[in-house]
């Protein structure tokens, strides 16, 4: 059996003897579904109520990604933007550091008195919270850049654009993607801090309606589905990344392929 | 960072820029400090140096002496703090002269096979640039696969940076600053980190690069065999402040070999450069 095989298998293992466990200490405690509901009960939940939490994971899926995408954006231009002089670098590092160290709950409210309750406050919250980490990785990777390989672009009198996308942006790559899977979850977070705190929809919104009604099944069927979305994008990212930047990792997978 | 102050009186406008013959390139009387204040180094005092076309010229001297500098000013990386260094007849950058250059880390893209870094340069300097995206696939390819073939590295370019050894990235590190035929040719300590085996026959690879092509070559070394089998004339320097103390013509006939640098008077030239660069460097400890 390869090695990787077998991580797997105890990956996979791992993963079903928590919900065993669970499982088993809920009935063997015999602890009510009303503190905390057996793994199977909440599947059950969920299946049975699919129709009326489905709405409410795509607005979450969608505010989420709307979200992502802004903060790649943003977060890429201002990666550059910083990362492209030791000066800038230098300059702004306090501020974002000032920026990412607000609790990023407090702003919720904010976003509300500016654009009233709904998906506008929860695609910035997941905006905000996602920009930083790319912000940083790409500023990083960009500003890390050998000194020599610089020498060399700038001896062939390479301008500022072409040493960034020939050399700057390819480099920061293993750094940008290592970001990305930090910011999806991020968003994530993001998007169900805002639904939460003012919204009418998305998972947020229904977990905290679910749980003021006592439904605590459904409160972990919206986790769980949480939990799937955030798992299934984190695996999507990773797949990109392999495909993009396997030359970083160097892996004998990838060598004499 | 400060512009460099240069001193010079005021120019007729329409002076001729040809009457008297340069080099291609030529220093003079350059001066570069670094740091500013109390960690000011000087690096190059008063230095002139003279590089005909086509000419292989070694400079070789005590670590700290300003070698690497006088790399970086003739390719214009850094501005003289005093002083004039002309490349092509005017000033530098004032002409676009083809440049390559090669580090002792041999400083490939690692996520570009081996034919793509070497065809880095023909994607940036004109008039290649132009070309790119047409010939990218046919004549440009073929150029980087016959260079791959004249270093020995046939067969290698679809191969990525991490999967060749040492000697074979210095091999096409050479190629990289070559394959836009430039007219300059800097190489610092570009076999400094290859073992003695390797090291001789990228000699040979260099010399025969050199022998077809022709470009003006700037070498800069610690090796003395290093430096007679290669250039043509050897400047030892002096350290700080820096200077060149000695000129040597290398007259051995090409293509020279390494049983030749067993000869006699092989041995004699670098035993002579040892001795030079060894009392430059007892002069420092008595003048500090």
């Amino acid at each position: 059996m390869n090695p990787q095989l077998r991580r797997h298998i105890a990956s996979t293992a791992l993963i079903i003897g928590f919900f065993v466990v669970w499982e088993l200490l809920c009935i063997g405690f015999d602890i009510k579904d009303i503190v905390l509901p057996r793994p199977t009960q909440i599947i059950a939940t969920l299946f049975d109520r699919l129709p009326a939490i489905l709405p409410h994971a795509t607005q979450t899926l969608y505010t989420t990604l709307v979200g992502f995408a802004l903060g790649i954006l943003f977060g890429v231009f201002i990666g550059c933007v910083i990362g492209s002089s030791r000066l800038a670098y230098d300059v702004a590092y306090p501020l974002l550091v000032g920026f990412s160290s607000i609790p990023k709950v407090a702003v919720v409210p904010i976003f509300v008195l500016w654009f009233g309750a709904g998906t506008v406050p929860a695609v910035l919250t997941a905006m905000i919270l996602c920009i930083f980490p790319i912000v940083v990785n790409v500023a990083t990777g960009l500003a890390t850049t050998e000194p020599e390989l610089e020498d060399v672009m700038r001896a062939l009198k390479a301008s500022k654009l072409d040493i960034l996308t020939n050399v700057g942006l390819p480099r920061a790559m293993p750094y940008f993607f290592a970001s990305l899977k930090v910011a999806v979850t991020q968003a994530f977070v993001g998007t169900v801090i805002a639904e939460t705190v003012a919204s009418n929809r998305g998972i947020g919104n229904l977990m905290m309606i679910a749980s003021s009604s006592f439904d605590v099944p459904l409160v972990f069927a919206g986790l769980l589905i949480l939990a799937i979305l955030g798992v299934g994008l984190y695996v999507i990212f990773s797949f990109i990344e392999v495909r993009v930047i396997g030359w970083a990792r160097r892996n004998d997978e990838f060598a004499m392929g | 960072m400060m512009p460099a102050t240069v001193f010079r009186p005021a120019e007729p406008p329409e002076m001729p820029v040809e009457e008297e013959h340069h080099a291609f390139v030529e220093l003079e009387k350059v001066t570069h400090t670094y740091g500013r204040g109390d960690r000011k180094i000087q690096a190059l005092i008063e230095t002139d140096l003279r590089i005909e076309q086509g000419d292989f010229v070694a400079l070789v001297g005590p670590s700290g002496c300003g070698k690497s500098t006088i790399l970086k000013l003739v390719t214009g990386l850094i501005t003289a703090s005093s002083g004039y260094v002309y490349v092509a007849g005017r000033e530098v950058g004032a002409e676009p002269v083809r440049v390559g250059m090669a580090f002792q880390n041999p400083t490939m893209l690692p996520w570009l096979s081996l034919r793509d870094n070497v065809m880095l340069p023909l994607k940036i300097v004109p008039p290649f640039r132009r070309e790119y995206r047409a010939k990218r696939r046919g004549e440009f390819r073929d150029r980087v696969e016959a260079l791959l073939a004249q270093v020995g590295l046939g067969g290698f370019s679809d191969k990525y940076p991490w999967q060749l050894s040492g000697g074979m990235l210095q091999r096409a590190s050479l190629c990289r600053a070559l394959i836009h035929e430039p007219q300059l040719l800097m190489l610092d300590e570009p076999f400094g980190a290859l073992d003695q085996f390797t090291r001789e026959e990228l000699w040979a690879v260099m010399q025969d690069l050199w022998m077809t092509r022709k470009p003006t070559v700037l070498l800069v070394t610690h090796d003395l065999k290093e430096a007679a089998y290669l250039a043509s004339r050897i400047c030892v320097m002096r350290a700080r402040p820096g200077r060149i103390v000695e000129e040597s013509e290398v007259a051995f006939p090409r293509p020279r070999t390494i049983a030749m640098s067993y000869e006699p008077n092989f041995v004699a030239l670098t035993q002579r450069l040892r001795e030079l660069i060894m009392s430059a460097q007892a002069d420092k400890e008595e003048t500090s």
